[in-house]
Parts: C-alpha cells; structure tokens; sequence
C-alpha cells in the first residue's frame, strides 16, 4: 500500500553516518514548523537533486504531509525529523501539517516548488 | 427566501422530501425489513467560532434548531457529526464551550440525540473532554431495522481510525447478514476526497474494505462544510453543510477557505439535512437561512 511506500522513503536516525560522495550528497532543506506555520513556507528545488528535509518543531507534535509525493513524517519536538527525497516531476506540491495542533492548525501549510 | 416561502419549502421538504435520491439500499429485499422513518444530521457547529466567515455565529446554531423543530413531521431522532465545539488550546474553556453547546441543543424537541466528536472537540486532548459530556466516541446503535455505526476517525490526531477500532468494526459487521441496512455516521470522509486539503481518513481505505461485502451501506458525514456526493463502489458517502462557514468546492480554487461572509445572503450554503430511509435513501437540505 501506500503507506509503506513512504515509510521506505523515510530515512534512518542521522546515526546511521554511511560516507557519501560529495557528488551525491543530498542538498539538506530545514524547515522549522510551529504553530501554526512552517517556516520557510515556500521551497524551491530542482528536479531531479537528492535532497533530505530536515524538520524541526519548536513547539509540539505537528505533521508534515506532501500527498502528491507520497511523503509523511511526524515532527517531534527536541529532535531532527530526516526525510529524503529525490523529486522527480516539475510542479508545485503542497505540504502541510496532518497531526491536529490547534486553533490554526488548518492554515499550517506550505508549497514545495520543482522546477525544471 | 423569505419567510413564507422558506415556510413553504420545509413543508414540501417534509411532505415531498426529495432533494437528493441516492440508489441507496440497493437490494430490494431489504425494504421488506423495516418501517420507513426520518432523522435529521447536523454537522460542524463549531460552537465558540469567532471570526469574520460568520459574523452571525453566536445564533446559527439557535436557528437550525428553530428551524428542525419547526420540521411538520419531527425526525426520529438527531445525529451530529462532529466538530460540535471549535477548538481551543485551555482545557476550561473547551469544556464551557461543550456545556453552552449542549444548552443550546437542549431545545430541540427531539430527545433522541446522538452526538459525535470532530478533530476539533477531541483531537487535543484524545476526546478527554468530550467523553466527559457527550459519552462514547465511537458506538453503534439500531432504528426500526437499520444498524447504524459511528466511526471516530478525529481523536487521533493523526486522523486515523486505529486498528483497535477497526478490530471492533469487522467484530460488529461479523453479526450482520450481507444484506441488513447499514448506515456508518462520522466526521472525515472514510475516501480520499481531497488529501492535498487534508479531507481523508489515514486508514479510511481499511474500514471500506470492512464495509464492501455488505450491499446496503450508506455513509453520511461532515468536516468538509459542503454537501458532496460520492460512490466508492456500491456505497455512497454523502458530505454534510456546516452550520458555521461553508468551504470551497473541491479543486475550484488552491485554498479551501473558508469561503468569504456575504452579508446580501446570510447563511448560504449552511444548514442542516433531514433523511428519510426507505427502501431509498433521500434526503432534503434544510437551510439556516433567515428569511
Ligand atoms: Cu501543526
């Protein structure tokens, strides 16, 4: 299903240190999320750069969702929440938070950007 | 509409009562089970809302209920499904507004009233609060030959069912024949009608898989604050108006609102419906519209 289809496309704690080529190394893209907003909101990438989101919450539990690339991931406090991806389609993908956090909770959201 | 003719048109509703056929109860069989009868859904009252999409708010909820104990033929009893109060962060408040809900809720004529946690009564704090006031979060009950069940998908957080709750829904869909009358009531949609929008259950799919093999399945629901319709096979899944802001029609635009106040046609697009179960499901949109 899937569900399982994204949580392969989570990567491991940041311990897991395999040496990389520097060629491949993923561009790193922290996103900081509190309540009610993500911050930056607006991420542009390029199609086909191995990137990993960094997430952080500066406050509690809040989601981070990207449906039309299949990504989920919680974002707990007091830890770096690591998701790697490789982009593949130009367009523009929403992201938002999917864990209920308040009064604002539905205007938590953001736009990933892949361009050509 | 103005008075008269809204008068008019609750009367027809409750006489006529078509606005919506589904080809529901598909099995003819099953109208030989039971009598025919009618119940109202309210949905996302968001009691304590505050904000311009709804200038009007401290009284719409007063005027559904005005107006669906002006109903000529009083329902059966009332379901509501979720998103009763609106959110709030202070544990005491949340309660109060459940408390002044419940006072308001109170008039109506009907005393068989079922009630259902939205994410925003029960997502903060696992539905604490709510069972406090409101009882079971999830539970099922039967009506003149329907077995009807609701379904909590909103005091997880996360917006899931839970496996334990699906372990107890194919428990209780075990004691059903394929045919009997099911009716799921709950406050996201159990389909992926919009996930960009968040307007999906995390483990909706598995509940449907529960639900196929019965032939006489309806779902009524709310949270997306508009009426949508919508088959997943045999079964329809019908979304209910708010009675607090209505919310934009699904892709229309890159938001989904909620949609801006128009003070020429207060209380557009909210409301409340009125079912009847027959061999066919139909149903009427009763508007909170004041004349
Ligand atoms: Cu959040």
């Amino acid at each position: 299903m899937k569900r399982r289809t994204m949580a392969a496309l989570l990567i491991g704690s940041a311990a897991g240190g395999v040496a990389r080529l520097a060629a491949d190394a993923p561009v790193e893209i922290r996103i900081a999320a509190r309540k009610f907003e993500f911050h930056p909101n607006k991420v542009a990438v390029k199609r086909g750069q191995p990137l990993t989101l960094v997430l952080m919450s500066e406050d509690r539990i809040h989601g981070f969702k990207v449906p039309d690339l299949g990504l989920r991931a919680e974002i707990v406090p007091g830890q770096e929440t690591r998701v790697a991806l490789t982009p593949e389609k130009v367009g523009s993908f929403t992201f938002f938070c999917d864990v209920f956090c308040g009064d604002g909770h539905e205007e938590m959201d953001g736009t990933l950007i892949v361009e050509a | 509409m103005s008075q008269v003719d809204r008068r008019e048109f609750l009367k027809l509703s409750s006489i006529a009562g078509v606005a919506f056929t589904a080809g529901l109860f598909p099995s003819a069989q099953s109208s030989a089970q039971s009598g025919n009868f009618h119940f109202v859904q309210f949905s996302d009252t968001h009691w304590g809302y505050k904000g311009p999409a709804n200038p009007d708010a401290e009284h719409t909820l007063e005027k559904a209920v005005a107006t669906v104990n002006g109903l000529a033929s009083p329902p059966d009893f009332i379901v509501f499904t979720g998103d009763l109060t609106h959110t709030t962060d202070d544990p005491k408040l949340r309660r109060e507004r459940m408390k002044r809900f419940r006072e308001i809720v109170s008039a109506l004529r009907v005393k068989d009233v079922r009630f259902m946690p939205g994410e925003h009564d029960a997502a903060l704090d696992k539905g604490e609060a709510y069972k406090e006031f409101f009882g079971a979060l999830n539970y099922t009950f039967d009506h003149k030959g329907v077995h009807f069940i609701a379904l909590d998908n909103v005091s997880d957080p996360a917006a899931k069912l839970g496996d334990e709750q699906l372990a107890w829904l194919a428990a209780d869909l075990k004691q059903r024949k394929a045919d009997d009358r099911i009716v799921v009531l709950t406050h996201r949609p159990l389909f992926d009608l919009k996930p960009d929008w968040d307007w999906t259950t995390a483990d909706g799919a598995k509940a449907m898989e529960l639900l196929m093999p019965y032939k006489n399945v309806v779902v009524f629901y709310g949270h997306i604050h508009r009426q949508h319709h919508h088959m997943t096979g045999h079964i329809a899944h019908h979304a209910a108006s708010s009675l607090i802001f209505e919310l934009a029609e699904p892709g229309s635009q890159p938001k989904r609102g909620p949609l801006p106040y128009d003070a020429a046609t207060p209380g557009k697009g909210l409301g409340t419906r009125d079912i009847a179960m027959a061999d066919k499901v139909s149903f009427v949109e009763l508007p909170a519209t004041k004349g």
